[in-house]
């Protein structure tokens, strides 16, 4: 009944790693685009702002009376030192001889002379550098004169300015990647309560209760939901039949067997012959143990059908035995057995309350079977911490010693029963019913005197 | 007393409606829904018996019906249905007490009585001979005016021999009244109790005769 489901990973969790990992990716891409896309920036700037100081100087260079003056003008430079505070080197050569600078600047490789300024990077005095060189061709007295100017700058500032730029871009990729977590839990559990509810509520419902489920559910959901409304449908029906046709049953044996007993009972008045009417009482204790027996049966399968679903609810078992002792009170008189039961405060169990009573009815039956004429009938309870016991006393035949172990079994009944009408079930359903609630049940005689004591032991709650 | 019985299975309800006329009561007879609806219209009764299963419908609804037009008079359900899940319907419906057929008359008996007595005086069923007051309804017994105290089994082999006074009884019809055929007891164990009522008798104008070979029957002096 209660195989365990086996699992194969959590909606949840895969939902998490899964939204997660995305969060977590799309957050990495962000920083790495966005790092790249400012250090190009960056560099960019730095490259035209070379590019201009370069020209700048270049245009500065005049010839002038057959000299070439090269008045460096203050902005080449000053825009340099507004882009950071990195160190500035410059070279300017007059047909490739070293004109003034520092002369060990590398230059630029330009593809070609005159071509569109080439931005390289090189390494000078232990630090990288960003240099431009470029060219112009100037006329001294007809003669050209190729004027080269090489600026460069160091990269250290820019390289603070990316860390800082890193830093906050990482710090924006955490917080989007905090803020996609916090969406991601959420959502995830908000796609899993639907199936939380919908798994409370029937594990909420009692065994009885097979109605479809009527609360709204996902769309997503309809068809689990439906399957599921459809199942329990079925398995209504096949419980209402079971039930139906445990009643019918009863009804179809028991029916015919009352004609039957009524008929000879009646003619048992009307002959007189001792050897007829003997064969008549005879025909009607058949009778009885047929349909005792099969009452016991079908009570029998209805008790160990509903075992399997108890409908457990909060009752007192005291009233409870009252009402069935007070109900029985008719037949005991029949043989002036007196049943006598203990008065005290309402005793709580937790039970399937029809299955107790017939538990119960059985053992009260018993007992006043198994007694003689005028004798008592005695119903005690019994208090442990987490035990409560009722017990059912008589002064009766009592077990034999050496039957005890087997009278649970269906159809075992004691040696000693004689011609007692029974059919050996209702210690079995005693039994089940309170096996099926966690209890047990004891078999015992009495420690003084003769008779049965019969203890069926509850959980208390 | 006057009872209802509701049954449409006719050997069962002759056999029962004997037997309540043998214990001096009167008996209307209705074997369908319909006709327990048309008694139970035009006259009052002390008990009613009513069969679960009627063919032209269920004796539950007659139950409910009858109870909701609030009638009073005590209800004993007899069903052939599975006890487990009959009997407490049956009861929440408001019948005093149910039995499953096939059952013992004396059982039946003692129902009636019990749920008769717990009705509580309504009916009175009181039989006076000379000095002596038999109570049917409550079971007392008196004796110029001294109740006295009989065991049940002792009341109601009483009840069989003030039901037909000087009719003689056979020991073994005596068993057959007394005792279930659960039971199994010789005829002399009537002997026992025949003595017993004898001697609470003893003061009474009511005597037990031995008609030696036949039986005992009941003389009022």
């Amino acid at each position: 009944m209660t195989d365990r489901v086996r699992e194969s990973g959590s909606i949840r969790r895969r939902l998490l790693v899964q939204l997660l990992s995305g969060a977590g990716i799309l957050a990495l891409i962000l920083f790495l685009v966005v790092q790249d896309f400012t250090k190009q920036l960056a560099e960019e700037n730095q490259d035209n702002i070379l590019r201009a100081s370069v020209t700048s100087v270049l245009d500065a260079a005049a010839v002038q009376n057959g000299q070439i003056t090269i008045d460096i003008p203050y902005s080449a430079f000053s825009m340099l030192g507004n882009v950071s505070d990195d160190r500035v080197f410059y070279k300017i050569t007059q047909n490739s001889k070293f004109l003034t600078g520092y002369d060990s600047l590398p230059e630029a490789k330009l593809a070609k002379p005159l071509a569109q300024l080439q931005v390289s990077t090189a390494n000078y005095l232990g630090e990288e550098v960003r240099l431009v060189t470029s060219t112009r061709l100037l006329s001294n007295a007809g003669v050209p004169v190729l004027i080269s100017v090489t600026i460069a700058q160091t990269r250290n500032g820019q390289k603070q300015t990316l860390a800082f730029i890193s830093r906050r871009v990482s710090m924006l990729g955490f917080g989007f990647f905090t803020i996609a977590a916090i969406l991601t839990v959420y959502s995830a559990q908000s796609t899993v309560r639907p199936l939380r509810r919908l798994a409370a509520s029937v594990s909420r419902r009692g065994p009885q209760d097979l109605r479809p489920v009527a609360a709204p559910v996902p769309r997503e959901m309809v068809p689990l939901v439906d399957a599921l409304n459809k199942f329990m449908g079925r398995l209504k029906k096949s419980l209402s039949q079971s039930e139906e046709f445990i009643a019918e049953a009863a009804h179809r044996v028991r029916t015919p067997l009352a004609t039957l007993r009524t008929q000879a009972e009646l003619t048992l008045h009307r002959v007189e012959r001792d050897e007829t009417r003997e064969a008549l009482r005879e025909m009607i204790r058949a009778i009885d143990e047929s349909s005792r027996a099969a009452g016991q049966l079908l009570d029998h399968a209805m008790v160990t059908f509903r075992t399997d679903y108890l409908e457990v609810q909060k009752l007192d078992l005291r009233e409870m035995v009252c009402g069935l002792v007070e109900n029985m009170r008719p037949v005991a008189d029949l043989k002036d057995i007196f049943v006598e039961l203990e008065s005290g405060s309402a005793i709580n169990i937790m039970g399937d309350p029809i299955l107790i009573q017939n538990a119960v009815r059985n053992l009260i039956d018993n007992a006043i079977k198994y007694s003689p004429v005028e004798s008592m009938v005695k119903l005690s309870f019994t208090y442990a911490s987490d035990i409560i016991g009722l017990i059912i006393q008589d002064e009766g035949i009592g077990f034999p010693k050496e039957d005890r172990a087997n009278l649970t079994n269906r159809f075992v009944r004691g040696s000693n029963v004689g011609g007692r009408i029974g059919s050996g079930l209702g210690l079995t359903i005693a039994d089940d019913v309170v096996r099926a609630h966690g209890g047990s049940l004891s078999i015992e005689n009495n420690a003084k005197g003769n008779g049965a004591c019969v203890t069926l032991y509850f959980p208390s709650c | 007393m006057r009872y209802l019985l509701v049954e449409d299975n006719l050997a069962l309800a002759k056999a029962i409606l004997d037997r309540l006329s043998l214990n001096g009561h009167v008996a209307d007879h209705a074997t369908s829904v319909e006709t327990a609806h048309d008694f139970l219209r035009v006259s009052d009764y002390d008990l009613i018996l009513l069969d679960i299963m009627l063919p032209d419908g269920d004796g539950r609804q007659l139950l409910k019906e009858y109870r909701a037009n609030s009638g009073k008079t005590p209800i004993i359900a007899l069903t052939a249905r599975s006890q487990v899940s009959d009997r407490v319907g049956v009861l929440d419906l408001g019948a005093d007490d149910y039995l499953t057929k096939p059952f013992d008359f004396s059982e039946l008996e003692a129902r009636c009585r019990a749920v008769i007595r717990r009705q509580g005086g309504a009916a009175q069923n009181i039989k006076r001979f000379g000095n002596t007051v038999y109570d049917g309804v409550s079971g007392k017994l008196s004796v110029n005016d001294v109740s006295l105290r009989l065991r049940n089994r002792e009341l109601r082999l009483l009840e069989v021999f003030i039901n037909a006074p000087d009719q003689l009884f056979s020991k073994s019809k005596l068993v057959d009244r007394l005792f279930s055929h659960e039971d199994d007891v010789a005829e002399n164990a009537i002997e026992v109790y025949v003595a017993r009522l004898r001697k609470q008798l003893e003061s009474s104008d009511l005597k037990i005769i031995t008609e030696r070979g036949m039986g005992y029957r009941l003389s009022v002096l």
